[in-house]
């Protein structure tokens, strides 16, 4: 067993965090209260190749390990965790497109995503739907050499800036199982009848836009269906979630981690009955905690990211890291605003941002209770193998 | 073009610093590639990009100096060279700038690139030494620099202004940290640094022998700390007495 990174996956990290501390901390703070879109970040990441974490070489990425992959996020969301959100999904969707896509669909597509030049996002939740994927009514008709599509989407994040979104629709509305008809459409901003609606007002995770999305008798070509096969778009959008579950396991973590950061700094130096408050024990039970859950959502987060990277399914793993990770995040930044005292809900200080962010990560791909659901299926899975 | 930029590994400038007991930094601390190389390094790979050639990085330092080159290397230049040698423990700047003369000399480039100072030794020294050993014209205090043909162009840095400075390279500049900002390595960068070449030269390889150094630190004093700056009391004609002191320190 070795819990060390390799010289590689240090260099990723060390670069990750010298830009966090360099270009994004110093604005975090002012940008997220004014709601300012960073686009200097983004030219920024573009150059740095992260738009193409997940495209193979052949194409113009970088396709890291899953290892690296949580770590580029970790280092960003301990800076600013809106940031990663610009990342998030656009690398899913290319993660998709290298997986299922025809070869002809990667060539067209890869390329401009994997130098950012073209952004992308994932378009699966509705306004009537979100854990119940297959219940969504987003419906795509054949109609010769297209589809058309009606239907909405919501909270889809990246969407104003995204060049192409894949969006899970019901291509045959009667199918039983009703995965069977459901497939992903690659479907290109300007396309007539696809529109964006409003940015939804949210409590943080800003920076990113997250906003509504319609589909009025919008004409998509056939070619457009992901891996040209239909009825398999349920399966390509849970698999990609699986490193999904990575990056926001990752985004948790380095939440934390700032929160356990700024916490520890200022208990050492915040004063209190003449002594600083990191003397009282009652604060130290606090930092011991937080540093020992930081450290154990970060392995937990790696482990899950090697069998990924071992080709293994992954959904139990995965599902514990982002479980866990959101889980303790949450706590660590109501732990660092208790520690800040009253300073901890001024917006002079970020844990207040922290604090607002937190909730997200138990929210995102996949609920933390839906997730309790997929590791109890395995759970019980196991059982009934053994006995 | 070929270019030549010099790297220094140095103690990370975020870090506290510590001296051993013969006075010289201690070097077994977070270290990192020498900020003010970066800025070498970057206006070393513009230049490249405008006009075509190679990036090459001389270093001298330990083994573990090779991480700085690598750390070059991942923003794009071409390849490196590590002199690392025991007798080259404690070098001072005259052995240092033999060492690097020799190992440039062999690469024969047009353009050699260094910073004004090191973080860390701040002598400014490794420069000239390296211009006066390689017979090559210096241009100092560089904060823009122009390359027409042969003919080399820097805005010299000067306390109010600039100066132009001309010369034919092949040349020397020393680059302040104004002349480029430094870009961030890619991730592409990084993967392909680990195949890109690291020559490990010793001294005998150079044909330079070791002497040791010629300098010892005879002791070590605190910089003075900051005076108290005076406080001016409002008694109704403050705005007066600032603006006084500001014009007897010809600030205004
Ligand atoms: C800021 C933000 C950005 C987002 N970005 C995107 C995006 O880019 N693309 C995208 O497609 N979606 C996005 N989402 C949507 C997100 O994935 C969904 O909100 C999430 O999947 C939950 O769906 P829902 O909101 O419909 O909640 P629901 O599914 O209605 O769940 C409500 C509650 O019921 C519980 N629940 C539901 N079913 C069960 C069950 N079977 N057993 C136990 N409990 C259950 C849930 O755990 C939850 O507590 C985003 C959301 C937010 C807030």
């Amino acid at each position: 067993m070795d819990f060390e990174l390799s010289p590689q996956q240090a260099e990723f990290r060390d670069l990750i965090r010298e830009f966090a501390r360099r270009s994004i901390a110093p604005v975090a703070r002012e940008w997220e209260l004014s709601g300012r879109y960073p686009a200097e970040i983004v030219d920024e990441m573009k150059k740095m190749g992260l738009f193409g974490v997940l495209v193979p070489d052949e194409y113009g990425g970088s396709a890291v390990d899953a290892v690296s992959y949580a770590i580029v996020f970790e280092e960003i969301s301990k800076a600013w965790m809106g940031i990663a959100g610009i990342l998030g999904s656009h690398s899913l969707a290319t993660w998709m497109l290298a997986r299922y896509g025809t070869p002809g669909q990667r060539r067209r597509w890869l390329p401009g995503l994997a130098t950012g030049e073209h952004r992308s996002g994932i378009a699966l939740t509705e306004p009537g739907a979100g854990s119940d994927l297959q219940g969504i009514s987003t419906v795509a008709r054949r109609d010769g050499a297209d589809y058309i599509v009606n239907g909405a989407k919501t909270w889809i994040t990246n969407a104003r800036h995204a060049d192409l979104l894949p969006v899970l629709v019901k291509t045959d509305a009667r199918a039983e199982p009703r995965h069977r008809g459901m497939s992903l459409l690659m479907i290109e901003a300007g396309t007539l009848g696809f529109s964006v609606g409003k940015d939804l007002d949210k409590l943080g995770y800003k920076g990113t836009e997250s906003a509504e999305v319609f589909f009025t008798d919008c004409r998509v070509p056939v070619e457009n269906l992901l891996g040209g096969e239909e009825g398999r778009g349920l399966q390509q959008a849970l698999s990609a979630l699986e490193f999904g579950r990575v990056n926001i396991a990752g985004r948790a973590v380095g939440v934390a981690q700032a929160c356990l950061d700024r916490a520890l700094d200022y208990a050492r130096q915040r004063q209190a009955f003449g002594r600083p408050i990191a003397d009282f024990q009652a604060i130290q039970l606090k930092l011991a905690d937080m540093a020992t859950e930081v450290q154990a959502a970060r392995l937990l987060t790696w482990w899950a990211a090697a069998a990924l990277d071992a080709g293994k399914r992954a959904d139990l793993e995965t599902g514990m890291a982002k479980l866990y990770a959101s889980e303790i995040c949450i706590k660590a930044s109501l732990e660092a605003m208790r520690i800040h005292g009253g300073y901890g809900y001024s917006t002079e200080y970020d844990v207040e941002r922290f604090y607002r962010d937190a909730p997200l990560m138990a929210i995102g791909e996949g609920t933390n209770d839906i997730l309790r659901t997929v590791i109890a299926r395995r759970l019980y899975r196991a059982h009934d193998e053994e006995s | 073009m070929k270019i030549v930029v010099t790297v220094k590994q140095v103690p990370d400038p975020n870090s506290t610093q510590a001296l051993e007991s013969d006075n010289t930094l201690a070097r077994d601390k977070e270290v990192v590639l020498d900020p003010g190389d970066e800025c070498g390094i970057e206006e070393g790979l513009q230049l490249k990009e405008a006009h075509g050639g190679e990036v090459v990085l001389v270093s001298m330092g330990p083994e573990r100096a090779r991480d700085a080159i690598r750390k070059g290397l991942s923003m794009g230049a071409d390849r490196g060279i590590l002199i690392t040698d025991e007798k080259l423990a404690g070098a001072d700047a005259l052995l240092t700038g033999r060492a690097l003369a020799a190992a440039i000399k062999a690469e024969s480039p047009d353009l050699v690139i260094c910073a004004t100072e090191s973080y860390d030794g701040s002598t400014g020294m490794v420069p000239p030494i390296l211009a006066e050993l390689l017979g090559l014209p210096q241009l100092t205090f560089a904060k823009k620099v122009e390359v027409n043909g042969t003919n080399l162009k820097v805005n010299r840095q000067t306390a109010d202004g600039y100066m132009v400075v001309e010369a034919a390279m092949p040349a020397l500049i020393t680059v302040t940290a104004a002349i480029a900002e430094p870009r961030y390595a890619s991730l592409k960068g990084i993967m392909a640094a680990r195949s890109k070449e690291v020559k490990q030269v010793s001294l005998q390889d150079l044909g330079v022998d070791g002497g040791g150094p010629a300098e010892t630190i005879e002791s070590v004093a605190s910089a003075e700390t900051r005076k108290a700056g005076s406080i001016i009391e409002d008694d109704g004609n403050a705005v007066d007495q600032i603006v006084k002191v500001l014009a007897d320190a010809k600030v205004i």
